[in-house]
C-alpha cells in the first residue's frame, strides 16, 4: 500500500523578485495525512496551487497516481481525483447548503441523488448538514463542513485542506479531525497544510517541512516533537518570551462599563453588557474565533462607532464613549485596527502619506491646515529605520510593501507617538514569523515602559505569549479575565466555543 | 471550461509612465478614428482633421475663441476633481452652472441701470453662492439618505433648468425685448472686462487660472486635500483616521458648485451678457470628460480644457466649411473618453488568453 501517490520532481515556481518553489521534490505515500509545514511565505500555497492547476511549475513536474499530472485548471484536477478546501470559504452566503452543494460540484446531478449521497457521506464521515440551512447561518465550522462534502461529493483521492482549523474552535478541530481520520482509513490521501505544529503531531504521518521555497526536510512524525519541528520551520532558536507583571501598576488606564450595542444586521455580532479594565502598563488580551463580536468591539474601542445603546467608556476619569478616533488620539491613545490595506493604510498612498494618517497632538505634520512635508518624510523615514521595515523609501506605495513589513510600519507609526493606551487587533495576523516575533517584543517592551495594551486576537498561542491577562468573547459577550500565568488552555478553548463549565 | 473567452487579470504593476502617457494615447487614436470617420462621410481625412483641429486657431482672435470656451470648462472640472478625488460622482454641474447664473444674473438684473466697481464682485459671489447650494442639496440628500448622488445631482439639472426657463419667458422678461425669452442687459460694470480690445477672451480666464491654482495647493499642501484623497481612495481609512466624511462631502460638493456657478456667472457676464435659455453648451457635462482627461490634475485640467474646447470650434467650423451638423463635436468628445476608459483598463490590467 505504501506506494508513492504523489510525487513532485523538482517542482520551480519563480515570481517576479521571489522564487516561491525551488527545486522542490518530496512524495506523499498513499492513504496517509501528509503535513505541509512551513511559516508564511515558505511557499506552500504556491506549490498546492500548481498541484490543483492554479498555477503551472516553471519547471519540473507532478506525478500522481503513477501518471505524470498535466493539468491547467481545478475542474481538470477535481476530474483526475483531486479537491482542495481553501482557508477563505468560497460559499455564496445568501443561498442554502444545497444550493451551494449544487451550484459547486462539476457534473449535474438530480436532487434526489445528492440527497442519498448526502446521507451516505454525512454518516460515514461524521459531517451533519441541514441542507435548507442557508449558509449565513452556520458557523466556520459548518461552513467548513459544506465545503468538505462538496469536494467529497466528487470522490477525490487527494484532498488537500489548506489551514482548515484557523477558524475553528478546539471542539471543531477534533471534530474535523475525527473525519480526516475516516478518510484516511477508507484509503483516500490528505495533503494537510498548516502552521500549527501540534496538528502536525497529534493528526499527520508524514511531515514536509518548507522554508523559503525550499524543502528543508521530509520525514515521518514519529520521534518529532513541537520544538524539533518549529526548530526545522524557523531555521533559527526564537528566544523565549517570560510573562513579567512587576512593571504593572494599580491604577485604571481605560475601563469599559457594561456597553451593549445592537446593530440589526445578520452580519454584524451584537454587543452585550461589556466589561472590563486595564491597568497602567498592563496588556490585556481578548480571545475569541472570529465573528464573535471582535470587529464590532474593536470599532467602539477606536471610536470609529459612536453609537452605542448603553455603557460607558473611561480613559483616565474622562468619558470617551463619544469621542472620534481623533479626539481619541488627541489624548494618547493610539489604535491599529485587523485589516492594514484600506484601513490602518491605504495602499494607493506613499508612506510618507500613510503616516498622516493617525496624527498626535505632538507630531506638527501640520500647521492650520498646511501641511509640513518634511517634516512628515523625516518621521516616515525614522519609523522605516526603527523598525526595520523592508521599503525602497518613504515614497514607496504603501501596496508595495509585504504584509508584515507594512505591518511593522502601521505598528511603528503607532508606537512612535508614545501612547498611553494602545488598541490592537491582531498584531500579526498573516505575516511572517520573523516580523511576528519583532512585533511581539516590541509590544511586550512597550508595555515596560508604561503603555496599556488590548490586544484582540485569535491566536491563542500569540496571546498567551505576550499578555498579563485574558478574557475570551464569544457571541458577543465577554468572559471574566484570568491571569495569563497560570491560565488553563482547555479553559480558554471552552469559553472560545461557547461552553462555561 | 470557458476556455475561449479571454479573462482580465489586475497587473501586477501598472506603469507610471502609462498613467501620464493614457490622455495623449486616447486624443492620438481619437484622430485616427475621426479621420476614418471622416474618409467613409467622402472628406479627405487631412482636409476634414485641418478644417476641425488646425484652422479654427490660426488667428489670435481662433486662440481668444479656444480660451473662451476652454475657461468654463476648465473651472468647472477644478472643481469636479474635488468631487472626484472623494469618490463622489457629482455630474450635475450643468445645474450648479445654471444656478450660479441665475443667482449672479439676477444680481445683474436687479442693478441694471446702476454701476459700480463693486457689482461684478458681487455677481461673482452671488453665482458661487447659488451654485453652492444647488451642489449642496444631492450632498444633503447623500449625507441624510443615503442617495444616490449620481442620480439626484443629475436630476436636479433639469430643475435648475426649468428655474431658468420660467424666470426668462415669466418674471425676468426683458420689458422692450418683444417677448423673446431673455433678459434685460447687465450694465456695463455687470460685464467681466475683456482682457484684449477686440477678442472675446475675458477675465474669467484670470479667475479660473487663479482657482486652478489655489486648487493645486489644497490637493498638494494641506490637510484638507489629504483628507479628500483617503476618502476616495479608502472609507475606511478615512473612518479610522477620524476624518468627518459628511463635511467632506459637504465641501466637495460646495466648492464643485461655486465653481461651476462661477464659471456660469461667468459665462453671462462674459460673452453673453444677459441671462436666456441657451447659456451654456452642456460644459458642466463636458466638463467631466476634462476632469478624467485631465486625470483630476491642475495642470492635466488646464491642457485637457483646451482640447476638448477645441472640439466646440473645430464643430462650427466642420459646419461652415463642410456642411455636417455640430454634432459631430460630441462624438469627437464621446470618442476621446471612450479612448481614454479604454486604455486606462489596459494599463491596470491585461487580457489573458487561456490555452
Amino acid at each position: 500500500m505504501n506506494k508513492h501517490f504523489v510525487e513532485f520532481n523538482k517542482v520551480t515556481k519563480e515570481f517576479p523578485r521571489v522564487i516561491a518553489n525551488d527545486d522542490v521534490s518530496f512524495s506523499i505515500k498513499k492513504s496517509s495525512v501528509h503535513a505541509l509545514l512551513g511559516e508564511n511565505g515558505a511557499g506552500k500555497s504556491t506549490l498546492v496551487k500548481v498541484l490543483y492547476g492554479l498555477l503551472a511549475p516553471d519547471s519540473g513536474s507532478i506525478s500522481f497516481n503513477g501518471n505524470i499530472l498535466n493539468i491547467s485548471s481545478p475542474s481538470e484536477a477535481r476530474a483526475t481525483g483531486i479537491g482542495m478546501v481553501f482557508q477563505h470559504f468560497s460559499l455564496f452566503e445568501s443561498l442554502t447548503v444545497r444550493d451551494n452543494l449544487i451550484l459547486g460540484i462539476d457534473k449535474n446531478i438530480s436532487y434526489n441523488d445528492l440527497k442519498n449521497q448526502l446521507q451516505d457521506i454525512s454518516s460515514k464521515y461524521n459531517l451533519p448538514l441541514d441542507l435548507d440551512a442557508p449558509i449565513t447561518s452556520l458557523s466556520a465550522g459548518e461552513k467548513q463542513r459544506v465545503e468538505i462534502v462538496r469536494i467529497l461529493l466528487q470522490d477525490p483521492q487527494l484532498l488537500i485542506m489548506d489551514e482548515p482549523t484557523s477558524v475553528l474552535t478546539p471542539q471543531e478541530v477534533k471534530n474535523l479531525f475525527v473525519t480526516l481520520n475516516a478518510l484516511v482509513d477508507e484509503g483516500r490521501t490528505i495533503l494537510y497544510i498548516t502552521h500549527k505544529l501540534e496538528e502536525v503531531i497529534t493528526l499527520c504521518d508524514e511531515v514536509t517541512i518548507m522554508r523559503s521555497g525550499k524543502v528543508i526536510d521530509s520525514c515521518s512524525t514519529e520521534n518529532q516533537t513541537a520544538k524539533s519541528l518549529a526548530t526545522k520551520m524557523l531555521g533559527e532558536k526564537l528566544e523565549e518570551l517570560k510573562t513579567d507583571y512587576s512593571h504593572i501598576k494599580n491604577t485604571k488606564s481605560l475601563s469599559a462599563k457594561n456597553i451593549s450595542c445592537s446593530f440589526n444586521d445578520p452580519f454584524f455580532t451584537d454587543l452585550k453588557d461589556i466589561s472590563f479594565e486595564v491597568n497602567v502598563g498592563e496588556i490585556y488580551g481578548i480571545a475569541g474565533v472570529a465573528g464573535n463580536g471582535q470587529s464590532e468591539l474593536m470599532d467602539i474601542l477606536v471610536g470609529e462607532n459612536t453609537l452605542i445603546d448603553s455603557g460607558e467608556l473611561i480613559f483616565n476619569n474622562i468619558n470617551i464613549e463619544s469621542f472620534n478616533p481623533q479626539k481619541r488620539r488627541d489624548l494618547s491613545i493610539a489604535f491599529v485596527p485587523e485589516n492594514r490595506l484600506g484601513h490602518s493604510a491605504v495602499p494607493e498612498l506613499t508612506l510618507s502619506e500613510n503616516i498622516l494618517l493617525s496624527q498626535f497632538p505632538k507630531n506638527k505634520f501640520s500647521k492650520n491646515g498646511i501641511l509640513n512635508h518634511n517634516f512628515i518624510d523625516n518621521h516616515a523615514k525614522k519609523v522605516i529605520d526603527t523598525f526595520n521595515v523592508v521599503t525602497p523609501g518613504s515614497d514607496a506605495k504603501a501596496s508595495s510593501l509585504s504584509g508584515g513589513n507594512l505591518q511593522k510600519f502601521v505598528i511603528g507609526r503607532e508606537i512612535s507617538s508614545k501612547p498611553k493606551l494602545l488598541i490592537i487587533s491582531h498584531p500579526t495576523w498573516g505575516i511572517d514569523a520573523g516580523a511576528e516575533h519583532a512585533i511581539r517584543e516590541s509590544l511586550i517592551e512597550l508595555s515596560q515602559n508604561g503603555t496599556s495594551i488590548i490586544v484582540l486576537s485569535q491566536d491563542l498561542d500569540e496571546l498567551i505569549e505576550i499578555t498579563h491577562r485574558i478574557s475570551v468573547i464569544f457571541e458577543g459577550k465577554l468572559s471574566e479575565p484570568f491571569n495569563t500565568k497560570d491560565v488553563d488552555i482547555t479553559k480558554l478553548g471552552l469559553l472560545m466555543g461557547g461552553k462555561n463549565e | 471550461m470557458n476556455n475561449f473567452f479571454p479573462t482580465i487579470v489586475t497587473r501586477s504593476n501598472s506603469s507610471q509612465l502609462m498613467n501620464i502617457l493614457v490622455p495623449i494615447i486616447a486624443v492620438f487614436l481619437t484622430l485616427i478614428t475621426g479621420s476614418i470617420i471622416f474618409s467613409i462621410m467622402g472628406f479627405n481625412p487631412f482636409f476634414a482633421l485641418h478644417t476641425f483641429f488646425i484652422s479654427p486657431i490660426s488667428t489670435s482672435y481662433g486662440i481668444s475663441e479656444l480660451l473662451v470656451k476652454a475657461t468654463p470648462l476648465a473651472l468647472i472640472a477644478i472643481g469636479l476633481a474635488f468631487c472626484f478625488k472623494n469618490n463622489i460622482y457629482n455630474i450635475g454641474a450643468e445645474g450648479q452652472l445654471t444656478m450660479g447664473a441665475i443667482f449672479g444674473g439676477g444680481i445683474g438684473i436687479y442693478f441694471y441701470d446702476t454701476n459700480g466697481f463693486w457689482l461684478l464682485p458681487l455677481m461673482i459671489l452671488g453665482g458661487a453662492i447659488g451654485g453652492a447650494l444647488w451642489g449642496m442639496i444631492p450632498a444633503l440628500l447623500k449625507t441624510k439618505f443615503n442617495t444616490n448622488e449620481i442620480l439626484t445631482s443629475l436630476m436636479l439639472v433639469y430643475v435648475a433648468l426649468l428655474i431658468l426657463d420660467y424666470l426668462v419667458v415669466g418674471p425676468w422678461k426683458d420689458p422692450q425685448g418683444y417677448s423673446f425669452p431673455k433678459t434685460r442687459q447687465f450694465s456695463e460694470s455687470g460685464r467681466m472686462p475683456l482682457l484684449f480690445s477686440g477678442l472675446r477672451v475675458h477675465l474669467g480666464l484670470i479667475i479660473t487660472l487663479l482657482l486652478i491654482f489655489i486648487s493645486w495647493f489644497i490637493f498638494s499642501k494641506t490637510i484638507f486635500g489629504f483628507q479628500l484623497k483617503v476618502s476616495g481612495f479608502s472609507p475606511l481609512a478615512a473612518r479610522y483616521a477620524g476624518f468627518n466624511q459628511n463635511t467632506l462631502v459637504y465641501l466637495a460638493f460646495g466648492i464643485c458648485g461655486a465653481f461651476a456657478g462661477i464659471a456660469g456667472l461667468s459665462e453671462v457676464s462674459g460673452p453673453i451678457g444677459l441671462l436666456y435659455r441657451d447659456i451654456s453648451p452642456n460644459y458642466g457635462f463636458t466638463a467631466i470628460i476634462v476632469t478624467f482627461l485631465g486625470r483630476l490634475h491642475p495642470v492635466g485640467i488646464i491642457f485637457a480644457s483646451l482640447v476638448i474646447a477645441l472640439t466646440y470650434l473645430g464643430a462650427e467650423d466642420a459646419q461652415l466649411f463642410m456642411q455636417i451638423p455640430a454634432a459631430v463635436g460630441f462624438v469627437f468628445q464621446g470618442l476621446i473618453l471612450f479612448y481614454l476608459l479604454g486604455a486606462d483598463i489596459l494599463v491596470n490590467y491585461k487580457v489573458v488568453f487561456k490555452k
